[in-house]
C-alpha cells in the first residue's frame, strides 16, 4: 500500500543531524535514551523506565516546563519487546518544542515509576492509565480507578479485553428458518 | 496518620508515610460512611469507594496537599490547627445544575470556605478510545466529534490532521480554508455557550437566553452546510465532506454583522456590572507555574499572562495566513478569563471575515482516490469508481504504520490526538488529550480557600465539557 | 390501580391529567450532547416555556418529568436510578437521543445500552442529537399521552 502513496518527499528524516539544543542536551545526558524515528518528523525519545523520573526532572530543568499528556499503548503481539509503551508528551514554551517520551513497560508485571513528583499534572493521567491498562505507577499518591466504577474488574483498553458490545437483536428475523 | 507530619513550603510531602492502597481506601471510606447518617442503600448504590475523599485524619498528607491545591505552591491562607473539628465533606453532583455536566466534586468545607476538593469523574465515560479502534479512519470523526460536543469541528480537525500526517496527503487550499472557517465559527459558538452558562451560573439567568440567541445563527449555518446542528462529521481525512452551500457568503456576512452586536450587549451587561465584578475579580486565581504543572492551556493560561496559542506558535491547517491577535490577561482570575474569551470571539470573527473574503476556488477534498471517495455521479459511470467507493466505505483505506501526536488550539485549550497505526484501516490506538481533563484536575488549586459560592463561578470559568473529560 | 368508575372520579382524573400535562417541570438530567440541544429547546428560539415547562428543576423532588439527555455510562446508572426514585409520583421519563434509547453508536463496555434497562421510559426520541423540533414533538406527544391518560401513573 505504501508504494502507492509516496510520502518520502513530505517527511523530514531523523538522519537530519540538527537536533534542537534542549533535546540534544537530554540525549547526551542520558546515554541509554534513544532518539526514535518518527514517521511524521516529530521529536520522540525512548527512555528506560529505571531512569524516567531523572529524565523527567532533567527535561523540566532543561526547558520543558509544561506537562501535556501521559497515556499508554498496548502493542499486544505486534512487536518483540515490552508489551506496553507509556507515552508522555512535554512542551517547551520557551524553545517552542514538543517532545514525546516513550517508556517500555513489560506485560507480565506492568509497572512504571510515577512522575507526579516532577509534573503534578500527571496524577489523573496515571490513574487513567492504571484504570484502563492496569499499569502500576510506583510512587503515585492515590492510584485508584478514575474512569470506571470502583468495583470494575478488568482493564478495557488492553487488546485482550473485548469491546464489550451487545449483540444486535433480531438480525436474522428476515431469514426463513 | 497525619498528626505529626508538617507540610513544608512548596511541594514538600512527607515521603515516610505511604498512602493507603485502593482496598484500604475502600475500607476506610465504608467505615466512615457507616458512621454517617446516610441510609446504607444510598451509600452503596452510588458510592465510588476508593475514588472518594477521605476525612482529613485518614487521608495521607500527599492526598491532603493535592486536594488542597498546594502541590505546586503552598499558598494556604489559613492556620492548619484551627479547623480540625469543624469541617464537613459535601458532595456536589454528579447531577447538579451548575457543574457543566456530570462532574462530581467532593468539597471539604469549613463553614462556607472550601478547604479541599476532590473531583470524581468517569460518569460520562463512553469508551471512545476503545470504540475508535473498531472504526476505520474515515469513520473516526463520527466518534471523536462527540467528545467535546461544544466544539465538534475541532475534534474532527485534530483527528483528520493526525490521519493526514500519517498518510502524507496534501489538501487543496479550498479544503484548508473551509476547515479554518468552520473551526473559527465553532470557536465563537463554543464561547457563546460558555458565556451563556457562566452568566447563568452566576445568577444572570437571562444570559443563557442571550448567548443561545446568537448561537442559533451559527447553528443554522452549520446545519445548512453540514446537515446537522451538532456532531457534524464534516471534517474528514482528505478534506471536508461537502462543499459550502450556495449563498454561504450572505450567511457568513450576516453572522459577522449580528454577532458583534450581541457581544456588545453582553459587554454592556456584564463587564462593568458591580455584581459580576464582585463575583469574578480575584476569584479562582491560577498562576502560570500552576498552569504548566497541570497542563492547563487555552484561555486560562492566556488569562494568567502567558502568551501561548498553538495557532501562533505551532500553526496548523493554514491558520498562519490570517491576521489575528491573541488576547492576554494579567491576573489569572475568573474575570480575566471572561475578558480573554470575549475578545477571542471578536478575533475569531476577524479570521472568519478574512476567510470569507479570500476563499479560494477549487476542490473541497483531496484528489487522491485511495483516500477520498469518488463523487456519487461517477459511481454510475465507472467501475473503478464503484470499487473505490466500496473499498473505502467497507474496508477503509490503509494508513501507513507510524504514530503521530497532533495538537490544535481548541476553544478550551490544547486538544491533541495521538494516533498509532500499524498499517491497517483502523487505528491501533487512538488517544485524545483533552483540555478539560487537565482543567478538572486543577480544580483544587482554583477552588481551595474560597467560598463555596465561588466554586460555581470557577467551574464555569474553566469551561470543562464532561464529554471531553471522560471520553 | 383500579379507579372505581363514576362520574366524579373520572372528571377529577381528567382535571388532574389536564393540570399535569399543562405544567410538567423537568428535572435537569442533561448528560452529554443531547443536553445542549435540550438547553437550546428551552431557550428563546424554541421556547419550551410556552408549553408549560417553565423551568427545569435541579432537585428531583420538585420535578415530574425526567428527560434523560445523553449517554448513560455504567458509573452513572445507579445515580440515574437514584434520581428517578427521588422523584415523586406521577413522573414520566423521556429518553432523548440514540444513546439514551439504545446505546447509540457506542455499543461497548462503558455504556448502558438504553436507559429502559434502568428506568421505565414513556417516549423515545431518536436522533444524534435530536433537534429541538424532535424534542418538542416528543414532549408534546408525552403531554397528549398524559392528558388522555395513556401514560398512566398513579
Amino acid at each position: 500500500m505504501t508504494d502507492e502513496l509516496d510520502v518520502s518527499e513530505h517527511l523530514p528524516t531523523t538522519e537530519d543531524p540538527v537536533l534542537p539544543p534542549p533535546l540534544a542536551a537530554l540525549a547526551e545526558a542520558f546515554a541509554d535514551a534513544t532518539i526514535e524515528d518518527s514517521a511524521t518528523g516529530q521529536h520522540v525519545i525512548r527512555v528506560p523506565a529505571a531512569h524516567l523520573v531523572e529524565f523527567a526532572q532533567a527535561a523540566r530543568d532543561g526547558g520543558f516546563e509544561m506537562f501535556v499528556d501521559l497515556t499508554a499503548v498496548d502493542y499486544y503481539r505486534q512487536r518483540p519487546g515490552p508489551r506496553f509503551d507509556v507515552v508522555i508528551v512535554l512542551v517547551s514554551l520557551r524553545h517552542n518544542l514538543r517532545l514525546r517520551v516513550l517508556v517500555g513497560v513489560d506485560g507480565d508485571v506492568p509497572a512504571a515509576p510515577s512522575i507526579t513528583g516532577v509534573y503534578m499534572g500527571a496524577n489523573f493521567y496515571e490513574r487513567e492509565v492504571f484504570d484502563l491498562f492496569g499499569i502500576d505507577f510506583t510512587g503515585h499518591p492515590d492510584l485508584t480507578r478514575i474512569m470506571l466504577p470502583d468495583d470494575w474488574e478488568g482493564h478495557p483498553l488492553r487488546k485482550d479485553h473485548p469491546v464489550g458490545s451487545v449483540p444486535i437483536q433480531f438480525r436474522d428475523t428476515h431469514k426463513v428458518q | 496518620m497525619s498528626e505529626d507530619v508538617t507540610i513544608d513550603e512548596g511541594t514538600g510531602v512527607d515521603e515516610s508515610v505511604s498512602p493507603p492502597s485502593a482496598s484500604e481506601r475502600r475500607q476506610l471510606h465504608d467505615m466512615w460512611a457507616a458512621g454517617t447518617e446516610e441510609p446504607a442503600w444510598v451509600v452503596d448504590s452510588t458510592s465510588e469507594g476508593a475514588q472518594l475523599m477521605l476525612p482529613r485524619d485518614q487521608a495521607s498528607p500527599g492526598e491532603v496537599a493535592e486536594e488542597g491545591g498546594t502541590l505546586v505552591t503552598d499558598d494556604r491562607l489559613y492556620d492548619d490547627e484551627q479547623y480540625e473539628e469543624e469541617t464537613t465533606i459535601l458532595n456536589m453532583g454528579p447531577q447538579h445544575p451548575s457543574t457543566h455536566g456530570v462532574l462530581r466534586l467532593q468539597l471539604e468545607l469549613e463553614g462556607e470556605i472550601v478547604r479541599r476538593v476532590k473531583p470524581v469523574i468517569g460518569y460520562l465515560h463512553t469508551g471512545m478510545e476503545k470504540t475508535g479502534e473498531t472504526l476505520t479512519f474515515l469513520q473516526g470523526p463520527t466518534n471523536v466529534t462527540r467528545m467535546d460536543y461544544l466544539a465538534p469541528f475541532h475534534n474532527e480537525l485534530c483527528f483528520s490532521l493526525a490521519t493526514e500526517a500519517l498518510l502524507g496527503v496534501d489538501l487543496p487550499p479550498r479544503a484548508v480554508a473551509i476547515r479554518v472557517l468552520m473551526t473559527e465559527l465553532n470557536r465563537v459558538s463554543s464561547h457563546l455557550m460558555w458565556v451563556a452558562t457562566q452568566g447563568m451560573d452566576l445568577g444572570a439567568v437571562s444570559m443563557m437566553i442571550y448567548g443561545i440567541r446568537e448561537r442559533e445563527l451559527l447553528q443554522a449555518f452549520f446545519e445548512k452546510t453540514t446537515g446537522l446542528r451538532m456532531n457534524h462529521n464534516y471534517i474528514r481525512p482528505g478534506g471536508v465532506a461537502a462543499d459550502l452551500p450556495d449563498g454561504w457568503e450572505e450567511d457568513v456576512a450576516g453572522i459577522i454583522e449580528k454577532t458583534p452586536k450581541g457581544l456588545d450587549d453582553y459587554h454592556d451587561l456584564l463587564t462593568h456590572n458591580p455584581i459580576f465584578l464582585g463575583r469574578t475579580q480575584g476569584v479562582g486565581v491560577i498562576t502560570p507555574e500552576e498552569c504548566f504543572a497541570y497542563g492547563i492551556t487555552g484561555p486560562p493560561l492566556r488569562a494568567a499572562g502567558v502568551d501561548w496559542d498553538l495557532r501562533k506558535s505551532q500553526p496548523y491547517s493554514g491558520i498562519e495566513e490570517y491576521d489575528f491577535d491573541v488576547p492576554l490577561g494579567e491576573n489569572g482570575d475568573v474575570y480575566d478569563r471572561y475578558l480573554v474569551r470575549m475578545e477571542e470571539m471578536r478575533q475569531s470573527l476577524r479570521i472568519v471575515a478574512q476567510v470569507a473574503e479570500s476563499m479560494p476556488a477549487g476542490d473541497y477534498r483531496t484528489e487522491d482516490l485511495k483516500v477520498t471517495p469518488p463523487p456519487r455521479k461517477r459511481i454510475d459511470e465507472s467501475m473503478e469508481a464503484l470499487i473505490h467507493h466500496f473499498k473505502i466505505f467497507t474496508e477503509g483505506f490503509k494508513v501507513p504504520a507510524g504514530e503521530h501526536y497532533q495538537a490544535i488550539e481548541g476553544p478550551r485549550g490544547e486538544l491533541g490526538h495521538y494516533v498509532v497505526s500499524v498499517g491497517e484501516a483502523k487505528p491501533w490506538r487512538l488517544h485524545c488529550r483533552t483540555p478539560s481533563f487537565a482543567a478538572v484536575q486543577a480544580l483544587p488549586v482554583l477552588m481551595a480557600d474560597q467560598l463555596i459560592a465561588d466554586s460555581v463561578a470557577i467551574i464555569a470559568s474553566m469551561d470543562p465539557v464532561l464529554g471531553d473529560v471522560d471520553r | 390501580m383500579a379507579d372505581p368508575p363514576g362520574f366524579l372520579t373520572t372528571t377529577i382524573n381528567g382535571i388532574a391529567n389536564w393540570a399535569r400535562h399543562q405544567s410538567s417541570w423537568g428535572a435537569t438530567f442533561g448528560l452529554a450532547c443531547c443536553a445542549i440541544e435540550m438547553m437550546q429547546t428551552g431557550a428563546a428560539h424554541n421556547d419550551l416555556a410556552r408549553f408549560g415547562m417553565e423551568v427545569f428543576r435541579a432537585s428531583p423532588r420538585q420535578a415530574d418529568l425526567m428527560i434523560v439527555a445523553g449517554r448513560v455510562s455504567q458509573k452513572m446508572a445507579p445515580v440515574l436510578r437514584q434520581v428517578y426514585d427521588q422523584m415523586p409520583e406521577p413522573k414520566w421519563v423521556i429518553s432523548m437521543g440514540a444513546c439514551a434509547s439504545t446505546g447509540g453508536m457506542f455499543n461497548n463496555y462503558a455504556l448502558v445500552q438504553g436507559v429502559d434497562q434502568i428506568v421505565p421510559v414513556d417516549v423515545y426520541v431518536p436522533g444524534c442529537p435530536p433537534g429541538p423540533q424532535s424534542l418538542m414533538h416528543a414532549i408534546l406527544t408525552l403531554h397528549e399521552g398524559i392528558k388522555s391518560g395513556e401514560f398512566v401513573r398513579v
